[in-house]
């Protein structure tokens, strides 16, 4: 029975078992760890998350401080950045993928791309500093944070919109092509619709980085405590994770509380963002179908 | 000869001396064939004779594939499909092409068939240009019902019979079709060539096609292809009964190919 030798598949088998187990450990271990980092976290903050410390400016006096001016200045420089980043991103990717000439020049571009979303991104704030915040003279505000971060996630919007565009068979714009229809038309009608469930999934990504971006906004000129919510573009602001470190960064425990609570305000903006962005999505494939 | 020379004279698209070069690749050479008005013309040969690139440079599909370069002419109504001042988007609409594997789009069936007129502007009746199109693919019964389902959800066959209507709803003149039955059963094959006679009726209808039987059941004339060469172009009757050059006979014999 020379066809049946056990030998060589046991040991196969056993390699299989070793192997994946590895991986079973690699995912869990990263699983627990955020388990407890999150547990730790409501653990500390969830004395202090109430109405008031929403709707509450921040304070010297930990019991009557909040967190609303950092919420509304996160939110409105996530909500400026990606009505700047999106339409660029996207159009940019639709123009590398569907209507540049491949050539060496562009080439390069695409080479570029991919390295500037590895840039750190303090590189982004000194960048916004000297050209947004003095050369537009915008000033410290919220105008040039937004701009600031949309440069940040520019490339990994237009990543990984270039991917979702690419991903959609030629087969499809022949088809559309061979009707008489012109490049935009097909793009317009087949490609882009195509695209956009994981578009969309590009964009969560990078709002979720930029919602939890600090450095480049410190030296943008954020400022660490502000007792007003912003009225327009212009106005000065700070953020929830500099708010956040601000609190942090202070000796009384209670402040590390707060921070706590700072944190779980966070993580449910950052959830609201991609819950809105999946739903989107979801909404887009269901019509498709 | 005397009736060949007076079906000359009213070839609606004619190739003239067309080569089609991939780089380098010489992969159609010096094509010369005529393709009559309201007939069905195939293409044989076997594969990788340049079959598909002669069908796509009939419209000028072969563009899209970059480093694709065109000698020669193809006239249309007596006019050279590649001069300048011809736009290929405008040549599309009156050439239209039905593609080997099933192509629709992922979109609702009627939107399939209604796409192609929406954006060329025929939108007076859209409806009723959707049915009919979609009748005279033979399809129609088999989806009335259910218009609003995504075209994608439809059996290979009946998805290639919605591209036909696709390419039938924009009212072309000439339709080209790149083996469309070699991703389908006998029984919706047998479908698409019924099909094929009802179509020629109304259209000029080029045809590429690795089924000897279904050449000679179909089409009226037909051009044999070897290694990019055009080795003969004749009646359809004449190349399966009694071809001028060995090559040909070989190959609709089955001896090699
Ligand atoms: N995009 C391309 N780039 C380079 N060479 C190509 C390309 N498409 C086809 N060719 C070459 O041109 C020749 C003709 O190809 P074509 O697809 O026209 O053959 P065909 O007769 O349609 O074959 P089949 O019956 O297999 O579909 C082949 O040798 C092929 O390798
Ligand atoms: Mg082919």
């Amino acid at each position: 029975m020379s066809w049946n030798e056990t030998k060589q598949l046991k040991k196969r088998k056993i390699l299989g078992k070793i192997f994946s187990g590895l991986c079973t450990m690699a995912a869990f271990s990263s699983v627990v760890l955020l388990v407890v980092l999150l547990s730790k976290v409501f653990f500390d903050g969830w004395a202090y998350l109430d109405w008031q410390f929403v709707t509450s400016f921040p304070s010297r006096f930990f019991e009557k401080a909040g967190i609303q001016s950092a919420l509304m200045g996160s939110l409105w420089v996530i909500s400026l950045t990606c009505m700047i980043a999106v339409p660029i991103g996207v159009g940019a990717s639709i123009y590398l993928e569907e209507f540049a000439p491949k050539n060496r020049f562009t080439h390069l571009i695409h080479l570029n791309i991919s390295n500037l979303a590895g840039v750190p991104s303090i590189v982004y704030g000194i960048l916004g500093l000297v050209i947004f915040v003095r050369g537009f003279g915008f000033g410290r505000s919220i105008l040039s944070a937004s701009l600031t971060t949309a440069l940040l996630i520019l490339p990994i919007i237009i990543i990984a919109s270039k991917e979702a565009i690419k991903s959609i068979p030629n087969s499809t714009r022949y088809a559309a092509l061979a009707l008489g229809a012109s490049k935009w038309q097909t793009v317009r009608d087949h490609v882009i619709p195509s695209a956009l469930p994981s578009i969309m999934t590009g964009m969560i990504l990078a709002i979720s980085r930029a919602i939890g971006e600090s450095a480049p906004l410190l030296i943008i000129g954020a400022l660490g405590y502000v007792a007003f919510n912003p009225q327009g573009p212009m106005d000065a602001f700070t953020v929830l994770p500099i708010q956040i470190f601000n609190w942090a960064a202070r000796p009384q425990a209670e402040f590390h509380q707060l921070a706590a609570a700072g944190i779980i305000v966070l993580l449910v903006v950052l959830l609201l963002m991609n819950s809105i962005a999946i739903f989107i999505r979801y909404r887009y494939q269901r019509k498709l179908r | 000869m005397k009736v060949e020379q007076k079906k000359m004279q009213n070839a609606l698209m004619e190739s003239k001396d067309l080569s089609v070069f991939y780089g380098e690749y010489e992969a159609v050479k010096k094509a010369s064939i005529p393709i009559y008005e309201k007939t069905v013309t195939a293409v044989i040969g076997p594969s990788g004779c340049g079959k598909s690139t002669f069908v796509r440079s009939l419209n000028r599909m072969n563009e899209l594939i970059p480093g694709v370069e065109v000698k020669g002419e193809v006239l249309y109504h007596g006019d050279n499909i590649y001069d300048s001042k011809v736009d290929p988007v405008n040549l599309r609409r009156r050439i239209g092409m039905v593609f080997q594997k099933p192509n629709p789009f992922p979109k609702s069936i009627s939107q399939n068939v209604s796409w192609g007129p929406k954006i060329n502007g025929m939108t007076d009746a859209l409806d009723d240009r959707v049915e009919e199109a979609l009748k005279k693919a033979a399809l129609w019964d088999e989806v009335k019902d259910k218009l609003d389902q995504n075209g994608l959800s439809l059996s290979g066959g009946q998805q290639q019979r919605l591209c036909i209507a696709r390419a039938i709803a924009m009212e072309p003149e000439v339709i080209l079709m790149d083996e469309p039955c070699s991703a389908l059963d006998p029984i919706s094959t047998g479908r698409v060539e019924d099909l094929l006679f009802e179509l020629k009726k109304k259209y000029t209808i080029v045809i590429v096609t690795h089924n000897m039987q279904q050449a000679a059941r179909i089409s009226d004339h037909t051009a044999f292809m070897y290694q990019g060469d055009v080795i003969e172009f004749d009646e359809t009757k004449k190349i399966f009964t009694r071809p001028s050059k060995k090559q040909t006979e070989d190959y609709v014999t089955g001896k090699f190919g």
